[in-house]
């Protein structure tokens, strides 16, 4: 007898469930996403918690053998800045003044998930002690922290901008395609005009058109407003496409026969068809918009100082100085660069999943 | 008996690049309260079409050039868009051919009925889930509750054409027009599907517009035929007038097929 009916999202996800590459890429990103909601908690600093005296500080040591050769809990030594004659930071680790680090510390005053008030971090050094473990910036401030924080922003515009883009994408491309004739020709001739213009320019040219005295809220809204506004043409199109050829399918009459609705129609039987690709799409996408926002913000265009974004914190590494003496600030650079691998490789897999026509050659 | 539905002079075209080839002229046809009318043809002789001018879904390249469509003395020419969408599977439904096609293969059996439902009637999300057991067990579905939970891809031909059935009977229309809706299936089960029909008429008293092109359905369903060729109604009458005393060479040419 026949088994009860597997959906073929079900059975596509079996077959995704298989690559391990990709499910380990959804493990990375995961943590990467968990890291930034509870960005608050696991950052021993508020994003703007700077000192001055740790300009720059290198990563710090973590020790758990003390001077007596004992193992203690771990502790990191006091950081003492001095300057060789060509003026360069040099920074040395003073072994009487240790700082053990501890854990569920009070600290900088955060929300919980943006709602609850709460001082608690997960870990963190006593004052006057300072805990730099992937180093600090140019004005002192943690990068860890600041890498969190800044997740935040990074990691968010690209799923909201993408949920945007494709609600608008789907329904317009959708429209177009089921309708016809003029709706179709007007819809299609804009979605030309978006995509005629080169996207970078497009995109600086917007945001120029954003107020400045917006708060780095607004500017966050703003920015995803415009990759939203550049980004729903190219779906619709291939959407429209999709439409066109599904209207003709006989379910879409018969669904018609049953005196469905236009818009129910298009959204209950001509866009699920089209989910497979979409669905794809959306993974390939994602990339585009955290690069767009890393983008702007490294232009100084983008999220402004003190909130961080990781194309902000980028934007410190512009130095040939910088880099070579201080090579830690490239870190936002290695975490953009995880999360875009990771999308693009589960990507390919869904595609390979839901998709079995479209399997890229090689792959088994 | 009272008329539900008048077909007038119904002339219709297929519109081609340049040229214009008419494929109904003139056709006439009329069924009754509680009657099951055939109309039966070749195949690309335009019945189907017939079936699709009565609910205004003609593809675009087909034009009707004249006539008029009253469904229970409404002119259905004159009907608003929106109108046609309350008419539709709500006074008239159809069953089409070929079930595999005809529902959406990504929606289990059940929503696909419950979306008629949903549409047309003001039950809740409980009363619908029932119904559409309900509506599958008066098709003579042997585990309805199983079948509701079934892609269409995974029924035999059968289930899906007593799930169409089903589906197409869903909202109480008055006129159910079947557009061949046997021709898929073999001998044992057409016997039985036709079967079906003949008491789902009955018991909801329903009238149909059987679309075929074997003589050996119409005899066991239809009151009245219609037999149409090259775009005319050649010959109507009472089934059993046909049957014994066919004029037309093609209605004989059809009879010798059965």
């Amino acid at each position: 007898m026949i088994k009860k009916g597997l959906s073929p999202f079900q059975m596509a996800m079996a077959t995704f469930r298989k690559n391990r590459l990709a499910i380990a890429c959804v493990g990375i990103l995961a943590v990467l996403y968990g890291s930034a909601i509870f960005a608050g908690f696991l950052s021993p600093y508020s994003y703007d918690n700077e000192n001055r005296e740790f300009s720059y500080c290198p990563p710090m040591k973590v020790h758990v053998i003390d001077s007596d050769r004992k193992l203690t809990r771990p502790y990191v030594n006091q950081m003492n800045l001095s300057f060789d004659k060509f003026h360069k930071r040099i920074y040395t680790e003073d072994k009487t003044k240790s700082f053990p680090i501890h854990f569920f510390i009070k600290g900088d005053s955060y929300k919980v998930i943006g709602l609850v008030p709460s001082t608690r971090h997960f870990f963190g050094v006593k004052v006057p002690g300072r805990l730099h473990l992937w180093g600090a910036d140019s004005r002192g401030r943690d990068l860890l922290s600041r890498l969190l924080w800044g997740a935040r922003i990074s990691l968010s515009i690209g799923l909201i901008g993408v949920s945007i883009s494709f609600f608008f994408g789907l329904l317009i491309g959708g429209i177009s395609g089921y309708y016809g004739g003029k709706i179709d020709n007007l819809i299609m001739r804009m979605c030309e005009m978006i995509m005629m213009i080169p996207g970078f320019y497009l995109m600086l040219a917007l945001r120029a058109a954003v107020p400045t005295e917006f708060n780095s809220l607004q500017v966050y809204i703003a920015i995803i407003v415009i990759f939203s506004f550049i980004g729903w043409a190219s779906l619709a199109r291939v959407i429209r496409g999709m439409a066109i050829s599904l209207k003709q399918r006989e379910y879409v009459l018969a669904a018609k026969a049953l005196g469905v609705s236009d818009i129910k129609i298009i959204t209950t039987h001509i866009l699920p068809h089209t989910i497979s690709y979409s669905i794809v799409a959306v993974m390939l996408s994602i990339p585009g918009y955290i690069m767009g926002e890393s983008a702007l913000s490294f232009l100084g265009l983008g999220i402004q100082d003190p909130y961080a974004s990781w194309g902000n914190l980028l934007s410190e590494a512009m130095g040939i100085i910088q880099i070579k003496f201080s090579p830690w600030i490239l870190l936002p650079g290695f975490f953009i660069f995880l999360t875009i691998i990771c999308f693009n490789i589960i990507g390919d897999a869904l595609r390979d999943a839901l998709d079995p026509t479209l399997k890229s050659e090689g792959q088994s | 008996m009272s008329e539900l539905l008048r077909i007038e002079n119904l002339s219709i075209d297929i519109q081609g690049a340049d040229s214009r080839k008419s494929l109904i002229k003139g056709l006439n046809l009329s069924v009754d309260d509680l009657q099951t009318v055939a109309l039966v043809g070749g195949s690309g002789g335009g019945k189907t079409t017939v079936g699709l001018a009565i609910l205004q879904l003609l593809a675009p390249a087909m034009k009707i050039s004249e006539g008029n469509i009253f469904f229970s003395g409404k002119n259905l020419f004159e009907c608003s868009q929106k109108q046609m969408q309350e008419i539709r599977g709500n006074d008239i439904s159809m069953v089409f051919q070929e079930p595999l096609s005809a529902f959406n293969p990504v929606f289990r059996i059940g929503s696909q009925i419950a979306e008629v439902l949903q549409i047309h009637t003001d039950l809740n999300r409980k009363q619908i889930k029932n119904r559409v057991l309900e509506l599958l067990d008066l098709s003579e579905v042997s585990d309805p509750k199983r079948v509701a939970s079934y892609y269409p891809h995974q029924l035999s031909g059968g289930l899906r054409q007593r799930a169409m059935i089903a589906q197409a009977i869903a909202a109480n229309p008055k006129l159910v027009i079947a557009d061949e809706p046997t021709s898929n299936l073999d001998v044992t089960i057409q016997a039985r599907i036709l079967a079906l029909f003949k008491k789902i008429r009955k018991e909801l008293n329903i009238s149909m517009l059987l679309i075929t092109h074997d003589l050996g359905v119409v005899k066991f369903l239809a009151d009245r035929v219609f037999i149409l060729n090259e775009g005319r109604v050649i010959e109507s009458g009472a089934t059993n007038t046909i049957f014994e005393n066919p004029k037309e060479s093609f209605t004989k040419k059809l009879m010798e097929l059965i």
